[in-house]
């Protein structure tokens, strides 16, 4: 969505949620506050022009380089970036936002961080979000059923965090 | 949900209520397509819900593509949606491409329209005849089949595989067609256009066909775009959607100069209407029968796209061009495509941090939404209605589970 204007009907709609934009990017995204997340999505798709009535895909990307020499290097800080590819059907348009999200709530290894749902938005949210958490570990709140869709119930670790390591025993079978 | 099935007719019909049951249904079914698990929640005859339990086949491919370069991921995406291993390629050909800000030559633009096309009726062919099975008529199985085997025939000429075929690739393809290999594929097409009739002898119009699709499983526009559904699934529902021409323009480009008409009902018509079997009155917009006739639609659609890709990749006298390196460096930034692949809009998402590894990929497949919409289907259905929803939805465990 490249449209002038655009993200200042966000702005006038949500004031302070909009934290940051790139439009001159290959895919022009906008990234919005964590907690206004589920709000602005609602709004893009009921009162928005055009209506982005549907969710493509929720990503999770985890900035984070577990070797020490390399994340010396690196320009970002460590978090969690989870990214929204919407559409319209009627305008035939895309828009992407952003998320960034702490790796863990509180700086506390193994708690997650916690992010509002979007499944009363756009029901495909529950499968994707469903799909975010089993891999990366993202807490959605309001979601109505959060649980691993991919992984079994009982696996341990969130696999696509790039400090996962792979468990060496899961029930007697041999991990490596 | 209760009064859904107090209003369901059948249930006054049969006058029966007895005790609910849970029904497991796969992962080793014949009609879940794969390892897929559907745990049934019945009163007698009649599912009041369907829980789909999936992952069985989860390998990591995300994962993994965040160990290899690009084009080592391309064998990767043949595992996806492995009865269109072609579509699956292109679209994470055009994804990096598109990161990288690479544009194909001409011929090898019109060679990904030729393949990608062939590998559409391929894998519409399998759609079809796995679709007869879960319905309990083999024969339109061993048809579909038959013709299938031509099309795997061609591309093992091509590339070497008859089933992850790894041929296109980012910045092309791995080789050039061989001589003849034109002639050949223009032979299939002649041999199997007359052959389409069959199929809707067989199925389309088949009573008894009609008789378990037609009105079964409807699925509503909205509930289609909400779920976000895609595909013939999407268009079954009347959603004129089509990637090929509403894509991004690195993808529609592809198609620029090909006449095709997106196989959609619209004002009660699908394109070309007189040269198909006439809709059944039992019929209902966006239920199987409709998905299903979708599908047929387009394989006469890209029976035709193929003869126009022949035709334009013939006048091209330069070379093929060679494909990217192996470990070519990604730019900073991300990028995300959607292709319209034979069961829905498959989508690739992958960031780039300066290296030839990305730092994040991601695979977004249609059958993942498409399957999503099935406990909403088989709500109020019979319990043999529920194979031939699943069926309708035409779906692939490989790009599910990834």
């Amino acid at each position: 969505m490249r449209g002038p204007g655009f993200l200042e009907s966000i702005e006038a709609a949500f004031p302070g949620a909009v934290v940051g934009s790139q439009l001159e990017a290959l895919d022009p995204w906008v990234e919005i506050a964590p907690a206004r997340i589920a709000d602005v999505c609602r709004w893009l798709k009921t009162a928005g022009e055009p209506r982005f009535d549907a969710l493509e895909c929720i990503t999770a990307v985890d900035w984070f380089e577990p070797d020490a020499k390399k994340a010396a290097k690196v320009s970002w800080q460590p978090h969690l970036e989870i990214v929204y590819h919407l559409w319209s059907t009627t305008a035939r348009a895309s828009l992407v936002l952003k998320v960034n999200l702490p790796r863990w709530s509180g700086d506390v290894a193994g708690h997650l961080p916690e992010l509002p749902s979007v499944t009363g938005v756009w029901r495909t949210a529950d499968w994707h979000e469903r799909e975010v958490y089993d891999l990366s570990g993202v807490l959605f709140t309001g979601h109505p059923d959060l649980r691993r869709i991919l992984c079994p119930e009982d696996w341990v670790g969130y696999p696509l965090r790039k400090d996962y390591e792979m468990p060496l025993d899961y029930h007697g079978i041999r991990g490596r | 949900m209760s009064n859904l099935i107090d209003d369901d007719p059948r249930i006054i019909e049969f006058d029966v209520r007895t005790d609910e049951m849970l029904v497991n249904m796969g992962p080793q079914h014949p009609s879940t397509h794969g390892v897929l698990r559907l745990v049934l929640r019945t009163d007698g005859e009649i599912v009041s819900e369907t829980e789909p339990h999936i992952g069985y086949l989860h390998r990591c491919a995300e994962k993994i593509g965040e160990n290899v370069s690009p084009r080592q991921w391309i064998p990767y995406t043949d595992r996806l949606d492995y009865l269109a291993a072609m579509n699956m390629n292109l679209g994470w050909a055009l994804t990096v491409e598109k990161l990288m800000r690479h544009e194909v030559g001409e011929k090898a633009r019109h060679l990904r329209v030729l393949i990608a096309e062939l590998n559409r009726i391929g894998s519409h062919l399998v759609g079809m005849g796995a679709y007869g099975l879960d319905l309990g008529t083999f024969s339109p199985f061993l048809y579909a089949f038959r013709e299938r085997e031509k099309i795997l025939d061609l591309f093992e000429e091509a590339c070497g595989a008859r089933l992850t075929y790894s041929y296109i690739t980012c910045g092309g393809a791995t080789a050039d067609l061989p001589p003849g290999w034109l002639q050949k594929c223009e032979a299939f097409l002649d041999q199997f256009e007359p052959i389409i009739k069959e199929y809707h002898a067989l199925l389309t119009t088949n009573a008894i066909f009609v008789k378990r699709t037609a009105g079964i499983g409807v699925l509503s526009r909205e509930m289609a775009i909400d779920y976000g559904c895609s595909g013939p699934v999407l268009r079954g529902s009347g959603v004129d959607q089509d990637m090929r021409r509403d894509g991004e323009s690195i993808y529609t480009g592809m198609y620029d100069g090909y006449a095709f008409e997106v196989a959609v009902q619209k004002d009660g018509r699908y394109p070309r209407d007189h040269s198909y079997p006439s809709v059944p009155k039992e019929a209902v917009l966006g239920d199987c029968w409709h998905r299903f006739f979708v599908r047929m639609l387009e394989v006469v659609q890209s029976m035709d796209l193929v003869r126009q890709a022949i035709d334009r990749y013939a006048a091209c006298k330069e070379p093929l061009g060679e494909p990217m390196k192996l470990a070519e460096k990604l730019p900073v930034g991300d990028a995300y495509l959607e292709t319209e692949a034979p069961k829905g809009q498959m989508g690739f998402y992958v960031v780039g941090n300066g290296t030839s590894i990305p730092w994040r990929v991601r695979a977004r497949s249609s059958s993942f939404s498409n399957l999503s919409v099935t406990h909403e289907l088989c709500r109020g259905c019979l319990i043999a209605d529920v194979p031939a929803i699943v069926g309708s939805l035409d779906i692939v465990m490989g790009e599910i589970d990834r």
